[in-house]
C-alpha cells in the first residue's frame, strides 16, 4: 500500500463531489436565468469550469499523490501549455478571417 | 533519490509495483496527449460555431437533455472513485459493485447522447449540414466514443477481477481506468460549458 497518506478518504471524495455539483449548478443557473451581461457570463462560467477541473485533479485524480519527482504533473503542465496554444492561437488567427476574404 | 526509491520498493512485494507505477505514469502521459486531441476539436468548434449554414444553431440544444447527461457523468465519476476506495480496503465485492454502477451510468449517458443525436438528425441537423454541426458532432461524438470504449474496458476488468481478485496488476488496471473516467468527466465539463451553456445563452 503506497501513497496512503493522500489517497482519497471517503471524505475527500464527498467534498470533491459536492463542490463539483455546486460548480455545475452555479453556471447553469447563471445561464438559464440570464443573470449577468454576456461577457461577465462567459468569464464566470469558464472560471467555474476551470475550478471544477482543478477539483477533479486534486480530489478524484489525486495529482498530489506519490513520492519522488511528479512527472505526471510536469507532463500535464506541458500539455496545458499546448492546449491553450492550440485553442487560443486558432481562435486568434481565425479572427482575421473576415479581413482576408 | 536512491533512498526514496529503496524505501518505496520495500513497501511492496519484490519491487514489482514500481513497474506498475511506471505504467500509471505512462497512462498519465497518454491522457495529456488525449487532451491535445480534444484541444484541436475544441479549437475547431470555437472557430466554426457561428457557421450554421442557415440550419440548426447552438441555441436549439435540448436543455434538460444535456443537464441530465452532465449529472449522470458527474455521479459516475464519483462512483468510480468509490470503486477505488473499496479496492484500497481490499473489498473485492464492493469494488465490482461500484464498477458495475459506474459502467451502467456510463451506458445511460451514452444512451441519452445517442437519443440527442438521433433527434437532431431527424430534424435535419446532420453532420454534413453545416461547419458548426461537423465540429459539434466531431467533438461531442469523440467524447462519446471515449465513454463507450471505457464501458467495454470496465466490463473486461470486472471479469478479470472476479477471476483473479485484487492483485498488484489488477489494482494498477483499476487505478488507470478510474483516471480515464475522471478525465472523461473533466473533458465533459468543458463540453458542457463551451458547447452547451455558451450555445444556449
Amino acid at each position: 500500500m503506497s501513497n496512503h497518506h493522500d489517497t482519497g478518504s471517503i471524505k475527500a471524495y464527498i467534498i470533491g463531489f459536492i463542490l463539483s455539483i455546486v460548480l455545475t449548478i452555479i453556471p447553469l443557473v447563471l445561464v438559464l436565468e440570464h443573470l449577468l451581461s454576456k461577457s461577465a457570463l462567459v468569464v464566470s462560467i469558464l472560471v467555474a469550469a476551470v475550478l471544477q477541473f482543478v477539483i477533479q485533479l486534486f480530489f478524484f485524480m489525486h495529482i498530489r499523490d506519490g513520492e519522488g519527482p511528479r512527472y505526471n504533473v510536469m507532463a500535464l503542465i506541458l500539455g496545458l501549455v499546448f492546449v491553450v496554444t492550440i485553442v487560443a492561437g486558432a481562435m486568434w488567427i481565425m479572427s482575421f478571417n473576415s479581413q482576408v476574404q | 533519490m536512491q533512498q526514496s526509491v529503496s524505501a518505496h520498493v520495500s513497501d511492496h512485494d519484490h519491487g514489482h509495483v514500481d513497474q506498475e507505477g511506471l505504467k500509471v505514469l505512462g497512462f498519465w502521459i497518454f491522457l495529456v496527449t488525449d487532451c491535445l486531441l480534444f484541444a484541436t476539436f475544441f479549437a475547431t468548434y470555437a472557430v466554426l460555431h457561428n457557421h450554421t449554414n442557415g440550419g440548426f444553431t447552438a441555441k436549439e440544444f435540448d436543455i434538460p437533455g444535456f443537464i441530465i447527461e452532465t449529472f449522470i457523468l458527474l455521479i459516475s465519476s464519483f462512483t468510480s472513485g468509490l470503486a477505488v476506495l473499496a479496492m484500497n480496503k481490499g473489498n473485492k465485492k464492493g469494488l465490482i459493485r461500484w464498477l458495475i454502477v459506474t459502467a451502467a451510468l456510463g451506458a445511460t449517458f451514452v444512451g441519452f447522447e445517442i437519443n440527442e443525436f438521433t433527434h437532431m438528425v431527424a430534424e435535419g441537423a446532420t453532420i454534413s449540414k453545416s461547419a458548426f454541426l461537423t465540429s459539434f458532432f466531431s467533438l461531442v461524438g469523440t467524447h462519446g466514443l471515449h465513454v463507450t470504449f471505457g464501458i467495454f474496458w470496465m466490463i473486461g476488468l470486472i471479469f478479470q477481477l472476479s477471476r483473479k481478485g485484487i492483485t498488484p496488476v489488477t489494482k494498477r488496471k483499476i487505478s488507470i481506468i478510474s483516471l480515464y473516467w475522471h478525465f472523461l468527466d473533466a473533458v465533459w465539463i468543458f463540453i458542457f460549458t463551451v458547447v452547451y451553456l455558451m450555445g444556449v445563452m
